[in-house]
This record gives C-alpha cells, sequence and structure tokens, in this order.
C-alpha cells in the first residue's frame, strides 16, 4: 500500500503520522510538500493536523487553496481515500470535499485531552478493524472543534451513515451532534478531530488510535 | 477603487466571541445590549475603476476564499479612491 502526507506551510503532526502509518504498512510514506502541484500514484492522501497559515482568516482556508489540493480534489473524486485530521479535517471542509465547517471551540479555549469516541460506522475503509459502538480513548489538540452543519445537510449525513465518529458524553468542543469525525456520501474521504496518530504505540499511552491506520492498510493493502 | 468586505456569522451559528463580548459590556454597566455578533472586515485595494465590475470581482472573491458560506454571510461596500 502507497501512503503520502501532505506537508502544508505550519502543518505540526505529519511527521507523527508519517511514522504511525509506516509502522502499520510495514513500509515508507512519502511526504508532499503544498506547493507541488503533481503527486506519485498513492492510495492513500493524508492531511495532517497542524496550524496550517497560522488558521488566518480560517482554519484551512489557505491550504484548501495550496496548487497541491486541485489534485487531491481531482483524486478524491476518483475514488482515492483521503484522511484529514484535525487541521487536515478543517482543510477537507474548506475544500468542499467534506459538508459543514469547524468553528472556534463552544468555550473559545484551545481543549488538548484524551476523549472518549465511539464508532458510529465500522463499515468503511476507515473503521473496518473497530467494532460497531466500540468506545475509543484518543487525544484531541485543536481550538477549532465545533463542528457545524445546516439542518438538511445533518439529515444526509444521518440518512447516509456518513457520521464516522461521536463524542461518548464528552464533547470537549460542543460539535453539533457530538459529531467527531465524518465521511462523505461514498465513505472515501474521512475527517476527524481525534488524533489517532497520537494514540497508535504503546509508548504513547494508548494504541485505540491504530485500529484506524490498520484498517486502510487492511482494505487498501 | 476599494472595496470593504464585511464577513459575519450567519444567524444559528453560535458566535462564542460575540457572546463573550456581550457578557463583559454587561458587566461593564452597560444595560440594554441585546445579541452582540463579532465578524471580520478585509479591505482590499482594486485597479478596476467600473464600480459593477469591481462588485462582481470581489463576490467571486468572497464566493471563492474570503467568506465560508457554510457559516458566514458576507457583504460589500465600494468607495472611490
Amino acid at each position: 500500500m502507497k501512503a503520502c502526507v501532505v506537508v502544508f506551510p505550519g502543518s505540526n503532526c505529519d511527521r507523527d503520522v508519517q511514522v504511525a502509518l509506516s509502522n502499520v504498512i510495514g513500509g515508507p510514506v512519502e511526504m508532499v510538500w503544498h506547493g507541488d502541484s503533481e503527486m506519485a500514484a498513492t492510495d492513500l492522501i493524508v492531511l495532517p493536523g497542524g496550524f496550517s497559515y497560522g488558521d488566518y482568516l480560517r482554519s484551512g482556508a489557505m491550504s484548501a487553496r495550496s496548487p497541491v489540493m486541485r489534485e487531491i480534489i481531482a483524486r478524491a473524486e476518483r475514488g482515492v481515500a483521503v484522511l484529514g485530521i484535525c487541521n487536515g479535517f478543517q482543510v477537507l471542509t474548506e475544500a468542499g470535499l467534506l459538508p459543514g465547517a469547524l468553528l472556534p471551540n463552544a468555550g473559545l479555549k484551545f481543549v488538548c485531552r484524551d476523549v472518549r469516541v465511539r464508532v458510529e460506522n465500522s463499515q468503511t475503509p476507515f473503521t473496518n478493524s473497530y467494532e460497531q459502538g466500540q468506545v475509543l480513548s484518543i487525544p484531541v489538540a485543536h481550538h477549532d472543534g465545533q463542528y457545524f452543519a445546516e439542518p438538511h445537510t445533518l439529515d444526509a449525513m444521518r440518512t447516509g451513515d456518513q457520521i464516522a465518529f461521536r463524542y461518548d458524553d464528552d464533547n470537549p468542543n460542543g460539535s453539533l451532534d457530538d459529531i467527531a469525525g465524518i465521511f462523505n456520501q461514498r465513505k472515501t474521504v474521512l475527517g476527524l478531530m481525534p488524533h489517532p496518530e497520537r494514540a497508535a504505540d504503546a509508548l504513547h499511552g494508548g494504541t485505540d488510535g491504530r485500529g484506524l491506520l490498520q484498517s486502510l492498510v487492511a482494505a487498501l493493502a | 477603487m476599494k472595496a470593504r468586505v464585511h464577513v459575519s456569522f450567519k444567524n444559528g451559528v453560535l458566535d462564542p466571541q460575540g457572546k463573550a463580548i456581550g457578557l463583559t459590556l454587561a458587566n461593564l454597566g452597560f444595560a440594554g445590549v441585546g445579541d452582540v455578533r463579532q465578524g471580520k472586515l478585509i479591505e482590499l485595494e482594486l485597479a478596476e475603476s467600473d464600480a459593477g465590475a469591481a462588485r462582481k470581482s470581489v463576490e467571486e472573491m468572497c464566493e471563492k476564499l474570503l467568506a465560508n458560506t457554510v457559516i458566514e454571510n458576507y457583504a460589500i461596500e465600494l468607495e472611490d479612491d
């Protein structure tokens, strides 16, 4: 399985996710600079966490218009798997690859702690190694994680099983319907606020996030 | 020509900063302040001198970058130099 991690100016979880993915895949994971307009063939594109462009204007707004995003949007439309973590999730909504938007946390504070998240759909390339309804402990670290969507968008996502993860009685940011992560309609794009790459090794203090990466290997390898 | 773009959260979108400003105003003794919403002001200098063309171009900028129309409204003001 081939995977690449996109690096924006201000990304800071790019290497963490590269290491975590590489350990699960058992091979190298390529880094792609945001200014590149070409990218080698790949099975998985990861948009990492961080504060790309200093969150100027809106979190993810500038990165979503980076040269490399045109190529990523084209590949996502062809069905290539795309995973956006934290700032990567913000970029995916700004780019229109996922519905809705991420607003500043309701409590206006940066939240950095482990949260309990529930797997809401385990029948996808991103979640097949989890049980339906399984509760995971994964860290969050964000200021703009309050998911918002219009009522008709939320209804469509519920009907289409597009809600990937919900906070399990542990909502750190006031997100709509306790949403922690969502899929596109085809379940080929996932965006989530929690950081699975920070719970992927026993030394991290937990390994609940590793299943997400293992699911991708099982589905795409 | 100059353009001023006002970007604000749509009704129904929680604006915690606006809420905090409202509470602080009340704490300072300003009575009778209702809902407070905080927005952004973006000022642009444009080479275009035709108002119609300038507005059209700024609208496109708003749709493509300056506002996220899922959560935000925008209003454009034009001013001759």
